[in-house]
This record gives structure tokens, sequence and C-alpha cells, in this order.
């Protein structure tokens, strides 16, 4: 934990549990954790995506006492829980639309992070466990989807699962060993229930890592300044509790309006077909959240190069503190690459409307054809994804002329208070 | 600063809201071809407070009964969903659907294989509320044989089954007067059907007037049933339908309307704490 620890232990009871396991101790310094004061609203999705996490758990936990992970079985039981077991189609939805909102919420806190430059030094460790929690949560999510066992269960599967037959020599045996078979069928249902069981536990873990390595350095904030007086923080608790509450709950709200108003709009109605080996579907395509990946691995014609650069565009975030040459951590005070990163979230929705299309269709904006394929369209923007970790950020780093910083976070809000600028010398780079 | 993050927070709401959606209206599929145009009744469930209307499912229930039911199973349904909360026969007398007469009556005009308990002989015997719709064909093969090679699909998920499946079931009812374009060609016991997907079907028309299949009846006394026409069928049909595929939709609405009322109301008071607490530490530095 950062800084001391203020806790002082009242009582006898007290003291002697403090000086053998000082579990109230950590708990009333995580309280007291010293919180940069300028923190928007960007930064109460770290607590939202916790509640998040619990909300997949309690749910999938009770959904695993009633669900049956055989192909005979698996889709009927889903229905039974929907019909039959009490409140079993509210446990039901909010796993799966629960699974969205999640997704939803790790991307806006991984934008967050890329615009205040969250990862930079001393966040590199903090940055990496993020993204591995992310690589975790994609593979729970899919596996998680393949257990309703529709045909978008089955097909997605069977997608996914062979792009590890693209592998060279070991391709084909790698992609048996996972499957248990020659095809998806049911010895891969069951260990894809066991790890889709499996796995939010490791994120929990992983969760915890996150949140020490957190505590360690401290938040960043919106002016990316370290904290440097007294007066840049706040008490965790209660100025951050209470504000982290009040975004959750409006989270919630948006979460309960398509929990309970349009809870099959973000999935698939081809999965309420049962599961068919026999019957492809028109168009096989995955979830919202991993459209983007699925236009990237299409964007070039080779099975092989495709998954390499779906990998590589996980991959390249893990170094992207060392890709970011930039001594500033926020885009506010970066007045040209905050513009490539808007660009950069645009280019990825983009990409995600290019994963929802078939390839070969015309683009089509407002009923007009471009001339351009979807195909062109992802190559396009797959390659702005890449160039902009890979040539714009380490470029731009060394050239571009940030704009003055405040000297510290008091300063840049008493700035902003009394607009006329109090001339105050402005704070060398950090 | 309180402003601005107001001002973040409704853009973050707004842009979650806004990409999710249009990921929701992205998912639609192809829709129908050949300049039919899609009938979108106003459906008695929509919105956020609309439900099924009994009356309109039962009758709906006559025309499975009486016309679907010759080649499509409700895989998902037991007569016992007939008579819960929210479904077609539900009586409050009968808490129990199990004990519902409507329910009893219904499932003993359906035989079910069961096992003689003195001889454990195979037989069939009547349902009973309890047991499940049963099978119209023993298996698959049996299915395409008598069908001409087409698989009749299961009805009971169809509304969830298909990209905005109520108007696709009704509209897959109605479409098939719609002139054929030359170059579909047809193979025998195939129709043309502008809303299917690939236009063409192994279903004939069901619903035709001429055929002066039933009359609707009502138990109500005096009250006088709409006329049987083709879209009343369809309509009606497509209201069962869509119970059956989300039976749970008049409770999940009501718990929708409670539980965003409390979260709005808890809302209000942690803003008004969160206020509070950070007015504290103006105040302080004043």
């Amino acid at each position: 934990m950062s800084g001391h620890s203020n806790y002082e232990p009242k009582g006898a009871v007290a003291r002697w549990m403090d000086s053998r396991l000082p579990i109230v101790r950590m708990g009333a310094d995580f309280m007291a954790m010293p919180t940069p004061r300028n923190l928007n609203y960007w930064w109460t999705f770290g607590g939202i995506l916790t509640l998040c996490l619990m909300i997949q758990i309690v749910t999938g936990v009770i959904l695993g006492m009633h669900y049956v992970a055989h192909v005979d079985e698996a889709f009927d039981s889903v229905q039974r829980i929907r019909r039959d077991v009490p409140y079993g189609w509210l446990m039901q939805s909010t796993h799966a639309v629960g699974a969205s909102m999640f997704f939803l919420a790790v991307y806006i806190h991984m934008f967050r992070a890329l615009y205040y430059g969250s990862y930079k030094a001393p966040r590199e460790v903090l940055w990496i466990i993020g993204c591995l929690i992310y690589l975790v949560m994609m593979a729970t999510a899919f596996l998680g989807y393949t257990l309703p066992w529709g045909q978008m269960s089955f097909w997605g599967a069977t997608v996914i699962t062979g792009f590890f037959g693209a592998v060279p020599v070991v391709g084909e045996s790698l992609q048996q060993w996972l499957l248990g078979g020659y095809a998806v069928d049911n010895a891969t249902l069951n260990r894809f229930y066991s790890l889709h069981y499996l796995l939010p536990f490791i994120i929990a873990a992983l969760v915890g890592l996150h949140i020490w390595a957190l505590h360690v350095t401290g938040s960043n904030n919106p002016i990316g300044v370290s904290d440097k007086v007294k007066t840049d923080t706040l008490p965790f608790h209660p100025y951050f509790t209470v504000k982290d509450m009040f975004a959750i709950v409006v989270f919630l709200t948006i979460f309960g309006f398509f929990l309970f108003y349009l809870p099959d709009a973000l999935g698939h109605a081809d999965n309420y077909i049962p599961a068919d080996p026999l019957l492809t579907p028109a168009h096989i395509v995955p979830e919202w959240y991993f459209l983007p990946f699925y236009a990237i691995l299409r964007a070039v014609p080779d099975k092989l190069a495709g998954i390499l650069l779906m990998i590589g565009a996980i991959g390249v975030l893990f170094v992207l503190p060392w890709l970011d040459t930039s001594r500033v951590r926020s885009m506010r005070f970066r007045p040209v690459a905050r513009w490539f990163f808007f660009i950069f979230i645009f280019m990825c929705f983009i990409l995600g409307w290019c994963g929802a299309e078939t390839p070969d269709d015309p683009v089509k904006i407002m009923g007009v054809d471009t001339g351009l394929s979807f195909y062109r369209l992802s190559q396009i923007s797959t390659l702005y994804y890449f160039a902009y970790f890979i040539i714009i950020l380490p470029i731009l780093g060394l050239i571009e002329d940030p704009v003055e910083r405040p000297a510290s976070i008091t300063q840049s809000i008493l700035d902003s208070s009394n607009k006329p600028a109090s001339g105050e010398v402005m704070a060398p780079a950090e | 600063m309180a402003l601005k993050s107001v001002r973040n927070l409704i853009i973050a709401g707004g842009l979650a809201t806004a990409s999710l959606t249009g990921v929701a209206i992205a998912a639609g599929g192809d829709g129908p071809a050949h300049g039919y145009e899609m009938v979108q009744p106003k459906w008695n469930w929509s919105g956020l407070t609309g439900t099924y209307d009994q009356e309109a499912m039962q009758r709906g229930f006559n025309v499975y009964a009486n016309v679907c039911r010759a080649c499509h199973n409700l895989d998902q349904l037991a007569f016992r969903h007939l008579g819960d909360k929210g479904g077609p026969f539900y009586d409050e007398r009968y808490p129990n659907p199990n004990d519902n007469p409507l329910v009893k009556n219904i499932a003993a005009q359906y035989e079910v294989v069961d096992i003689d308990p003195e001889d454990g002989s195979e037989i069939t015997r009547p349902a009973v509320p309890a047991d499940y719709f049963p099978p119209i064909y023993s298996n698959d093969v049996e299915a395409r044989s008598v069908n001409n090679g087409a698989l009749p699909p299961d009805l009971s998920l169809m509304v969830k089954a298909r990209t905005d499946g109520a108007n696709y079931v009704y509209n897959l009812l109605l479409a098939y007067s719609h002139p054929q374009p030359d170059y579909v060609e047809l193979s025998p016991g195939q129709y043309y059907n502008p809303v299917m997907s690939g236009y063409k079907i192994a279903m004939a028309p069901q619903l035709q007037p001429q055929a002066g299949l039933f009359e609707y009846q009502s138990d109500t006394e005096g009250q006088k049933p709409p006329e049987a026409t083709v879209e009343q069928m369809a309509a009606d049909l497509t209201e069962f339908l869509a119970w059956s595929a989300d039976p749970k939709l008049a409770e999940r609405k009501s718990a929708g309307l409670m539980s965003m009322t409390y979260l709005v109301l808890l809302g209000i008071l942690l803003w008004l704490s969160y206020k509070r607490i950070w007015r504290r530490l103006k105040k302080s530095e004043a």
C-alpha cells in the first residue's frame, strides 16, 4: 500500500488481531487511500467492473445449479431455467445481458486508460494485469456463449476452435486436443463448461492483483500530473465511494433498461434454434464485443495471417507502455495525439461495423454506395489500428509539442475556478 | 467542475446506450424481398408496459391446435404452462395450473406415450397438464419423409428464433399472395414466399378464407368473438406464439418498472449525498 498506515487498533481484541493478521488494517488503509481529487466519471468504471464481475459470478453459480452440460439437454435446460425455475428468467437474462454490460464497461475503462495515459510509468504492471484480465474475460465470454448450445453457440465454437487448426505442423492435433474429438461435440461442451466455471475465479484473482498494483502506484488522474501535495488528494472514503456508488446506479439503470425491456437486443436470434451440426447458419457472427477483432481476422485472405493479426491486436496492448514515447500522460495536453486518439476510437467502431457485415458487400452510407467493400474498409481500419500503436504513438511522442501542464492537481483546480490565469510557473516535464 | 462531470456522465451514458442500440439495430437480418412491404401491426405486448391479451392468445392457441399442430410441435411447452400466470388459460381460481379444468381438458385431447405400470409395455394414454406437448413425428427422418424432405420447425420459440420474430411470423403467413417474380423457380412441393429466407417454403399456405377452417367461439357470454379472417387468425396465432417464446414478459416488465423506479430514486439520493459530502470540502477550504 502506498504511504504509511494511519490505522490505530482500538481495544485489546483489535490489537491482538492486528499483530497476527492485520486484515482490519488492510481494509482501513484501503478506504483511506489518498485519491486524486480531480478524478472524473471516467474513473468510476473500476468500481463498476468489480460489480459486473460479482453479478456474473453470483448469477452464474445459480445458473450452474440448473444447467445441464450435455448436447442433448443443454438447450432445453436453459429453457427450463427461463420457464420453470423461480426467477430463472431473471438470472439467465442478467447473466447474458451482464456479459455485454461487462464488456461495455471494460472498453470504456480501457479507452479511459488510453486517453489519460494510465499505462505509462509507474503503472506498466497495473496496465499489463488489466490486459490479462481482458484476455481471460474474452476466453470466458466465448466459452460461456457456447453453453446454451444454440446455432450460434455451436457454429461460433466451430469457427473459433478452427483457428487452432491453422497453426503450422501441430495445428490439427492441437485442435483435436482442445475439442476432445474431431468436431465440436459433447466432450467440447463439457470441458467448455468446466473452464467457463473456472476462469471467472482466475479473473477475480487477477482483479486482486490489479487493485493491489493500483494501491502501490495510486490512481492516475485527468491531468496526468502525479499528486505532489497533500491537497491534491482526498481519502477514498467517503469522497469516492459515494461518487462511485452514484455512477454504479446510473450504470445499473442502463443495465436494467436492456435487462427488462430489450433482453434479446444484444444477442442473436439464431441462438434460439437448437444447435444443428448439419445446418450452417447463413451468417456466423460473434457477439458484438468481439466484432472488431473478427473484422481484423478477416482483413487478410490468409487464415494464419488473420489469426496472427488478431492475436497481435491484443498483444500490442501489452507492450504499449514502451511504444508510447511521450512523457506527457494525459492527452489533454497533447494537441496532436488526442485527434489521432479520437480517430482510433472511430476506427474501432468501424471495425465493429465491418465485423457485423459480409466482407464482400459494398459499404453503403445512408443508402449511397461508396464503392468500397467491407473487406477493404476492414483493411483500412486494421491498418490504422496497428499504425496507431506502432507508428503514430512512438513518433508523435518524439516530435509533438505538448501544451503546458498545471504544476499540480491543486493548481489545476485553482486555475479552472478563477479563470484569468494566475500566472503560475508551469511544471517542468515529469 | 461539477457541471463538466455531469456533462461527461451524460455523454458516457448516451454513448453507451447509443452504441448498444446501434449494435442491436445492426444485428437485424435481411428483410423481405421483391417489393414486399412488411406489415407491422401494433402488438398488444409492445412498449414499456404492454402485455399479451388473454383472449387473443386463446384464439391463437385454437389456430395452433386446429391448423399448425398438423405438422409443428411446441417443444418447450407443457400443457400446465398454458395455465401459468400470464398464460392463455390462466384462471386466478387455480393458482396451480394442474388443477385448471380448461388445461386438463386441452391436455386430455392429446395422446402421450407412457409405460404400463403393470407389465412395462409401451402404451399411450391421454395427456395430463404435467405432460409436455407430445412430438408429432417419432424422429426427424419420419418428419422429413412425410413433408417432402422439409422439417417442420418447433414453434414454441419461433418468435425469438427469428429477427423481428412476431412480424416475421405474421407476415410469413400473409405473404403467400405476393406476386412471384419470374426468376424464382420452384421445385414441386415448394411455395413462393418473399418473407422466407431464400423465398421458397415447403409449407403450403395454411390460413385461407375460403377453407372456412373454423369459427371463433367465445367463452364469455354475450361477447361476440372477432370474425376468423386470415389476418385475424395470423395475428392471434402470433400473439400465442409470442407468449410461448417469452412467457415471462409481463413479470419481466413489472419487475422492470419497479427496479427502474427504485434505481432512479436511489440515484437521486446518491447524487444528493455526493453533493453534500463534497460540499464539506469547499467549506473547509474557503
